[in-house]
């Protein structure tokens, strides 16, 4: 299966702090890819050099549409780079907080739907149809996360387990072909972590969804997915099958020369 | 009774210029956390641009009124695209001395295009006058007011349903978050300024029809700030309530006190807001304050 997304030589610094330091990785079409790392070893930059929030310094970010075409990613806005089919959820949730469940998930339709403020303001013919196209996907979204009793509930107000589904949900709207989930697990308990497990699998097997989950633990996540990378101080340090990663000796002195802190 | 009646329909009918400049403010305070200074001179600038549409060009005054909101709207996204957006990513103090800078320009432009004398120019709106009881009512004034109300619904109805008005609360509510959803900010605060220009465009052109033409409309541009504060600098209907109240007060305090006071009373209430509730009537708790 050829990749997604290719990442050469890619540096990332923060004034004197390297957070990726000539990161060399791909994602394999169709895989469900864990990024694994212990705390600061870089891979929620990674995400956010994907999803166009961060730029490098150096090296390329090339995602590699159906058609086999190529896309620069490093020189495009965020706001293009969704439009690409690359959608992310976030380490803190970042929800549009005063909205509903629904209107959250609405927005990510937002690539899809076409048209100015008149012609969007006219609830007719072509427009009327893609409105029923776009509510229905988000239907699908709803019945499949479970949401349908918190539609109308306003974000903000929900339990943070919920929360979660919900940003997941967004960006399921999006219908990616590349899915990006910073440590959909924060936080949760084991119960909730099982839950959130059996989303990512299903949504990777039943959508047809690239997925690339960072996770800070060596836990839940790794059982699920098809390949592991292991990042430490922005350097690739292994990559794998699940079970070899998690003998490697560079990936448990990594793991064991650090403090293990917060979740 | 009659004088009550007749000072409570020019005090709204000037809320309702108030509240057409106040919404474009709070359009793009939602979208871009930006104090827009320039707003009270765009009022002008529509004042000006329909004297020019319609008594110098000699247009008739539907089509004036037509070219007047294209032509604020083309400033507004010059501004926005030639100064504004160069500025994005950088603190939003720096946005906010801008607009401050502009203000004076803009001023400066309206005086030096057309001079300092008052215009004469002649209202477009129906100059009868209707009689209710004792009370006689300016019909120009009166008609003012539905106006000014569409106006102001078609923008709350613009937030509610359309692409870019949920872009524009999306990017208020998380700006990364809206980013990653595939929101173009560069876009939306376009619109943002296009929206602004184009309600205190026809908040122009109502009070060039009320009041005249004369370099004095600056001043009562000046009366957004009492009246977003006292709504809530983040809320459209706060600029409808705030500013029928504003221009209500105004009147009444003219009418019953002295003309003298009435300037000053937008301003005192500014202050009374400030110190007990400085979100204001209908804005969000939580404001940055700059």
């Amino acid at each position: 299966m050829g990749a997604i997304l290719e990442l050469k030589d890619l540096s990332l610094r923060f004034g004197g702090v390297t957070a990726l330091a000539e990161l060399a990785m791909e994602v394999r079409r169709g895989e469900l890819l864990a990024l694994i790392g212990p705390n600061g070893a870089g891979k929620t930059s990674v995400i956010n050099c994907v999803s166009g929030l961060y730029r490098p310094q150096a090296g390329t970010v090339t995602l590699i549409d159906g058609d086999g075409a190529r896309h620069s990613l490093n020189r495009l806005p965020p706001h293009r780079i969704a439009a690409l089919g690359v959608a992310r959820t976030f380490q803190n949730i970042e929800l549009f907080k005063h909205m509903t469940v629904l209107e959250n998930l609405m927005l990510g339709r937002h690539v899809h739907m076409k048209g100015g403020v008149l012609s969007g303001g006219i609830y007719l013919g072509r427009q009327r149809r893609r409105e029923i196209e776009h509510r229905t996907h988000v239907e699908r979204v709803v019945d499949f996360l479970n949401l349908e009793p918190l539609r109308s509930a306003e974000v903000g107000n929900l339990a943070y387990g919920n929360q979660r589904l919900v940003e997941l949900g967004r960006a399921l709207s999006l219908d990616p072909s590349l899915l990006l989930l910073d440590e959909p697990t924060a936080g949760m308990n084991a119960e909730e972590k099982e839950s959130m497990a059996r989303f990512i699998l299903d949504v990777h097997e039943e959508w047809g969804v690239t997925v690339v989950v960072v996770d800070h633990d060596i836990d839940v996540i790794m059982d699920i997915s098809d390949r592991v990378v292991v990042l430490d101080f922005g350097r690739k340090i292994a990559e794998g099958p699940p079970d070899r990663v998690r003998r490697d000796p560079a990936v448990i002195d990594a793991y064991l020369g650090h403090a293990r802190t917060g979740p | 009774m009659d004088v009550f009646l007749q000072l409570t329909v020019s005090g709204l009918s000037t809320g309702m210029v108030y509240a057409l400049a106040a919404a474009g403010f709070v359009v793009i305070y939602k979208a871009s956390d930006v104090i827009n200074f320039t707003q009270g001179d765009l009022l002008l600038l529509g004042t000006y641009l329909i004297f020019f549409a319609v008594s110098q060009t000699g247009l008739p005054w539907s089509l004036g009124v037509l070219v007047t909101v294209l032509l604020a709207v083309a400033v507004a996204l010059a501004i926005e695209r030639l100064v504004l957006r160069p500025l994005i990513g950088e603190p939003i103090i720096s946005m906010i001395m801008v607009t401050i800078g502009l203000s004076s320009v803009l001023r400066g432009l309206v005086n030096a295009i057309w001079g300092p004398a008052p215009r004469a120019f002649e209202s477009f709106l129906p100059s009868g006058d209707i009689v209710i009881g004792p009370a006689v009512l300016s019909t120009g004034r009166l008609l003012s007011i539905p106006i000014a109300l569409a106006v102001l619904a078609a923008l709350a109805l613009f937030f509610r349903h359309t692409r870019d008005g949920i872009a524009m609360r999306a990017i208020a509510d998380d700006q990364q978050a809206a980013l990653s959803m595939g929101i173009s900010i560069s876009r939306v605060f376009g619109v943002a300024w296009a929206l602004a220009a184009a309600s205190a465009a026809i908040g122009g052109i109502m009070l060039g029809n009320i009041v005249g033409v004369s370099p004095n409309v600056a001043s009562i541009g000046l009366r957004v700030f009492p009246v977003v504060i006292l709504g809530g600098l983040d809320s459209i209907r706060g600029a409808v309530i705030g500013g029928a109240i504003i221009g209500l007060l105004e009147v009444y305090t003219g009418g019953y006190v002295g003309h003298g006071l009435s300037l000053v009373v937008p301003y005192v209430v500014l202050i009374l807001v400030l110190m007990v509730r400085p979100y204001g009537l209908f804005g969000k708790e939580i404001i940055e304050r700059v």
